[in-house]
C-alpha cells in the first residue's frame, strides 16, 4: 500500500489531479454541463495513460465537477447539476444578503471534507460496504423515494399545501414519456419530442434559473450584494462556522457516502437527505431556507461524499454507483481491467494508487476551489446586470441543449421556467416540483418491480412490509412525518400554559 | 437573422467537429468520402453496450478513413428519440447513427415511436451481443435444465430480470418460453447493469441478459447458456443453447445507419470502412474479450438480413402484441 501512496505522489499524477480538478470545477460551474459529461469527454484521453493515472484524472474531474455545481447554485440560484439543489436553498439567500463569498468558501471546505470522508470509506471499507448496494432491491428504492418525497414538508418552507401541490405537479411531469417500467407511452399527445420525457437538467435550469433571470431584469436591486471591502475569501469565518457544525459536517458526509453507494439514488438525494437531517436536528430550524450556513455545509459535504461512495459498488461489484461511474467503468473495461471483489487483491496497486490519487485531488480542490470561487464571486457580484443577464441567458440555452444535443430541451426549459416564474408569484417554490420529478421515476420503478416480484412469489404484503431494510426506512418516514406534528403540539400546549 | 432550431443545433455540433478535426492526420485515400470528421450518433447513454462498441470502432475508423469519428450520445425512449430524428439530418454521410435489431423492428411494431423500420437505412451490421441466461454464483440452478425444471414445477414463480419491456431481452424471454415451455415472470429493469445488480442481490432468480454482462460480473455469476453458434471465448464454461438441444442463436445486432437519400457511393464507402474495422485483429480481440461477437452483414445483404430477423421474431412479437 506504501508503493501505491508513493505512486500517487509522482509529479505526473499530481499534475493530472491538479488539471483534472481545475477543469472539472469549471465544467461543473456551467449550468447544463454535468459531471457525467465532463467525464465522458475525458475518457478517450485516458486510454493512453496507465490505468491508475487515467483513473486519477477521471476521479479528479468528477470531484471537481460535483463541487463546481456549487458556484452556480450559490451565486445564480441555478443548481447546474441535480446534486447542488439543496446547496441553492440556503446558498443563494446567503449570497443575496452579501455573504456569497462566505458561502462559496464554506462550500469548498465542506466539499473537501465530504470528499475525503467518502474516499476514506472507499479506502478502508469498500468490499464490505458494497453489500449494502445489493441489499437494496426494488422495494427498498420505492420506500427510499417515498422518504425523499416526505422532504417536501421541509422544502415548502411553511406553505405545506403549496409544497404538496408542487410535489404532485412534479410527480405528474415525471410520468410524461415512455414509462420507466413497461415502456407505455403516456401524455405525449403523439409528439415524438415528448417521448423521452422531461429531462431533469433542462427542468432544473428552467425552474430555478428563469425566475431569477426575469427578476434580475425586472427589478432595480443588485442581483447579489457585493462583498464589502477587505472581506476577501473570509477563510477564518468559514473555518469557524465549520468547526461549530462539525457534527453536521460528519453526519452529512456519512449520509452522502452511504447514499452514493446505492446505484439508483445519487447526489441529489444525498444532498437533500443530509439537508433535511441538518434541519431536523438544528436548534435554528427557522433559519433554514433563509441563508443558514448549516444548509450549505450539509448539502455540499454530502454530495461530494457520494463520489467516494459511488466508487464502492463500481470497483467491487462492477455496478456503477452514479452515472459518471458508468462511464469510468466503460473506460476501465477498454483498458482491460476486470472490476470485482478480486480487483482489490489482484490489482491492489492500481486500485490503491487511484484511491490515494482521489484523496490528493480532493485536497487540491481546496486551493483551486478557493481561487476559482473568489474570482467567480467577484465577477458575478461586480459585473452590471445588463451584462450578467444576457450572459446567463445564453449559457442556460446552450447548457439545456448540450445535455443531449436536443433542441426540444431548450423549449422545455423555457416553458418550465415561465411556469415557475408565474407560480412563484403565488408563493409556490420550485424545489417540491423538482423533488417530484427526480423521485417519481424511482418510486414508480421500485413499486412496479416490487409488485411484479411480490405477485410472482405469491406474497405481495411480505415483499413490501416484510424486509428489514424496508421496515427501517418506513420507520424513518413515520418519524419524519409525525415529528413536526408532535413538536407543534408540544409548543402549542406551552403557549396555552403561558396564555392562561 | 432568424435562427431555426436546426441551425442552432448545427452550430454547436460544428464546434465539436471542428475541434476534433484539428487532430486528424492526413492520409490520402482513393475515395473522397470522408474528407472531414464524421458525427456518429449513439442512441444510448455513455457506458452502455452501444456506446462502448462505438468507442471501440472510433480508434480504427481514424486509422482506416483518415478522419475522426466524433461520438455524440443522444439517448432517450430506448433509442427511439434518436432513430426518429435520423432522417432529419443532412444525407451526406457526415452524420451516421448506431442502430439495433431487434429494437428497430420491435419498437414500431409495438407502438407509435416516430419512425418505421424501413425508415432506417442500415449500411452494415458489425456485431451482435449474444443473449445469455445469467444466475448468481450460489444459485441452486447449476444448469439450464435445473432452471427449466423449476419453472415447470412452479409456473410463473421464477422471475427473469431483463433490460426494459418490448426490448431484446423481453423478446428473448418470449422466445425462450416458446422453445422450452418454461413459464416465468419477466421483471423489466432500466438497463443491463441494474438487471445484474438484481441478480446479485437475489431480487430476481435469473437474468435474460447478454454475454457481456456475464463477462463483466465475472465470478459473481454463472452463465447457464449463450445464444451463439460456438462457445464464447470470454465465457469458456458457458454452454451454447445448441449444445443443450435448443436451436437458438441471437442477440442484439448493432449496425450503422445513414439518413435516407444518402448517395450510394458514400453509403458503400462507409460500409467498406466499417467492414475493414471488423477485419482488424486488435478490434476483434477487444470485442471478443468483452463478450461481443463480430459479424459481417455488409450493405448488399442488409435488406435480406432484416427480413430474416423480422420473420424470426414474428411469433414472439404477435404474442407480445396480444398480451
Amino acid at each position: 500500500m506504501l508503493d501505491a501512496l508513493i505512486n500517487a505522489f509522482t509529479p505526473f499524477n499530481l499534475a493530472l489531479a491538479l488539471i483534472g480538478v481545475f477543469l472539472g470545477t469549471i465544467i461543473g460551474a456551467l449550468p447544463g454541463l454535468s459531471a457525467t459529461m465532463a467525464v465522458a469527454v475525458l475518457v478517450p484521453f485516458t486510454f493512453t495513460l496507465d490505468p491508475a493515472s487515467g483513473l486519477i484524472a477521471l476521479g479528479a474531474v468528477y470531484t471537481g465537477a460535483i463541487y463546481g455545481g456549487a458556484y452556480a447554485a450559490i451565486l445564480v440560484n441555478t443548481p447546474g447539476t441535480p446534486a447542488a439543489i439543496a446547496t441553492a436553498l440556503d446558498g443563494f439567500p446567503m449570497a443575496k444578503r452579501g455573504d456569497g463569498d462566505l458561502a462559496v468558501t464554506m462550500s469548498c471546505f465542506a466539499s473537501a471534507v465530504g470528499g475525503v470522508i467518502g474516499a476514506l470509506f472507499l479506502l478502508v471499507l469498500a468490499p464490505p460496504l458494497a453489500t449494502i448496494a445489493l441489499r437494496f432491491g426494488p422495494v427498498e428504492y420505492f420506500w427510499l423515494a417515498i422518504f425523499g418525497l416526505s422532504l417536501i414538508a421541509v422544502l415548502s418552507k411553511g406553505a405545506t399545501l403549496k409544497g404538496l401541490i408542487g410535489g404532485f405537479i412534479g410527480l405528474g411531469l415525471s410520468t410524461i414519456g415512455s414509462a420507466v417500467v413497461g415502456g407505455d407511452v403516456r401524455y405525449t399527445f403523439d409528439s415524438p419530442a415528448l417521448l423521452g420525457g422531461i429531462h431533469i437538467i433542462p427542468a432544473l435550469i428552467g425552474l430555478y434559473c428563469i425566475p431569477v433571470l426575469l427578476n434580475m431584469v425586472g427589478t432595480r436591486d443588485p442581483h447579489i450584494e457585493r462583498a464589502s471591502a477587505g472581506k476577501g475569501s473570509r477563510i477564518g469565518d468559514a473555518i469557524g462556522l465549520m468547526w461549530r457544525s462539525k457534527f453536521n459536517l460528519i453526519r452529512s458526509s456519512v449520509v452522502g457516502t452511504v447514499i452514493g453507494i446505492l446505484p439508483a439514488a445519487g447526489g441529489a438525494v444525498a444532498g437533500l437527505v443530509a439537508y433535511s437531517e441538518a434541519r431536523r436536528t438544528s436548534s435554528h430550524k427557522e433559519d433554514f431556507g433563509k441563508g443558514a450556513p448549516d444548509g450549505v455545509i450539509a448539502s455540499e459535504s454530502a454530495n461530494s461524499a457520494t463520489v467516494g461512495g459511488g466508487f464502492v459498488p463500481t470497483l467491487v461489484l462492477g455496478i456503477p454507483g452514479t452515472p459518471p461511474d458508468a462511464i469510468i467503468l466503460g473506460g476501465l473495461m477498454v483498458q482491460g481491467i476486470r472490476v470485482g471483489p478480486q480487483l482489490f487483491t489482484e490489482q491492489a496497486s492500481t486500485v490503491y494508487t487511484f484511491i490515494f490519487g482521489l484523496l490528493i485531488a480532493t485536497v487540491i480542490m481546496v486551493p483551486v476551489g478557493l481561487l476559482i470561487g473568489r474570482t467567480a464571486f467577484k465577477t458575478i457580484s461586480s459585473i452590471p446586470k445588463s451584462a450578467l443577464a444576457p450572459a446567463i441567458g445564453a449559457l442556460i440555452m446552450i447548457g439545456s441543449y448540450a445535455v443531449e444535443q436536443n433542441p426540444n430541451h431548450v423549449v422545455m426549459m423555457v416553458i418550465l421556467g415561465a411556469f415557475a416564474w408565474g407560480a412563484a408569484r403565488y408563493g409556490f417554490e420550485p424545489s417540491p416540483v423538482v423533488l417530484g420529478l427526480i423521485l417519481g421515476p424511482i418510486a414508480e420503478q421500485g413499486f412496479v418491480q416490487g409488485y411484479l416480484i411480490g405477485n410472482a412469489s405469491g406474497n405481495l404484503f411480505a415483499e413490501f412490509f416484510g424486509r428489514p431494510i424496508s421496515l427501517g426506512i418506513i420507520f424513518v418516514i413515520a418519524l419524519t412525518l409525525l415529528w413536526p406534528l408532535w413538536a407543534e403540539r408540544r409548543a402549542r400546549s406551552k403557549v396555552d400554559v403561558l396564555n392562561d | 437573422m432568424t435562427m431555426t432550431r436546426r441551425d442552432f443545433g448545427k452550430g454547436v455540433l460544428g464546434l465539436s467537429v471542428g475541434a476534433a478535426a484539428l487532430g486528424a492526420p492526413t492520409i490520402l485515400r482513393a475515395s473522397a468520402y470522408p474528407d472531414r470528421a464524421v458525427n456518429y450518433i449513439v442512441a444510448y447513454n455513455p457506458g452502455g453496450e452501444s456506446d462502448v462498441t462505438a468507442r471501440m470502432q472510433q480508434r480504427y475508423f481514424k486509422d482506416i478513413a483518415g478522419q475522426s469519428l466524433v461520438i455524440v450520445n443522444k439517448p432517450g425512449a430506448g433509442g427511439a428519440t434518436a432513430w426518429a430524428q435520423l432522417n432529419g439530418f443532412d444525407p451526406d454521410g457526415y452524420t451516421i447513427m448506431g442502430t439495433i435489431v431487434p429494437h428497430i423492428i420491435l419498437q414500431p411494431a409495438m407502438k407509435k415511436v416516430g419512425y418505421q423500420t424501413d425508415d432506417i437505412d442500415v449500411v452494415y451490421f458489425f456485431h451482435y451481443t449474444p443473449d445469455a441466461i445469467v444466475v448468481k454464483a450460489d444459485s441452486p440452478y447449476r444448469t439450464l435444465n435445473d432452471l427449466i425444471e423449476d419453472t415447470k414445477a412452479r409456473p410463473g414463480a421464477v422471475t427473469f430480470g431483463g433490460s426494459g419491456i418490448n426490448s431484446a431481452n423481453h423478446l428473448a424471454s418470449e422466445i425462450f418460453a416458446d422453445m422450452t415451455g418454461a413459464i416465468t415472470t419477466y421483471i423489466p429493469f432500466k438497463g443491463s447493469a441494474p438487471t445484474i445488480t438484481a441478480v446479485l442481490g437475489g431480487q430476481v432468480a435469473a437474468a435474460m441478459s447478454y454475454t457481456t454482462q456475464g463477462v463483466k460480473a465475472g465470478e459473481q455469476v454463472r452463465t447457464l447458456a449463450v445464444a451463439t453458434e460456438e462457445r464464447v471465448s470470454a465465457l469458456p464454461d458457458a454452454p451454447t443453447f445448441k449444445e443443450l438441444g435448443f436451436d437458438y442463436v441471437g442477440g442484439a445486432y448493432r449496425g450503422v445507419a445513414v439518413p435516407k437519400n444518402t448517395p450510394d457511393d458514400v453509403r458503400s464507402s462507409l460500409s467498406e470502412i466499417i467492414g475493414q474495422i471488423n477485419k482488424n485483429a486488435d478490434f476483434q480481440a477487444q470485442m471478443n474479450a468483452a463478450g461481443y461477437q463480430v459479424v459481417d452483414v455488409a450493405m448488399p445483404d442488409v435488406p435480406a438480413f432484416i427480413e430474416e430477423r423480422r420473420a424470426a421474431y414474428a411469433p414472439a412479437i404477435k404474442r407480445l402484441r396480444d398480451a
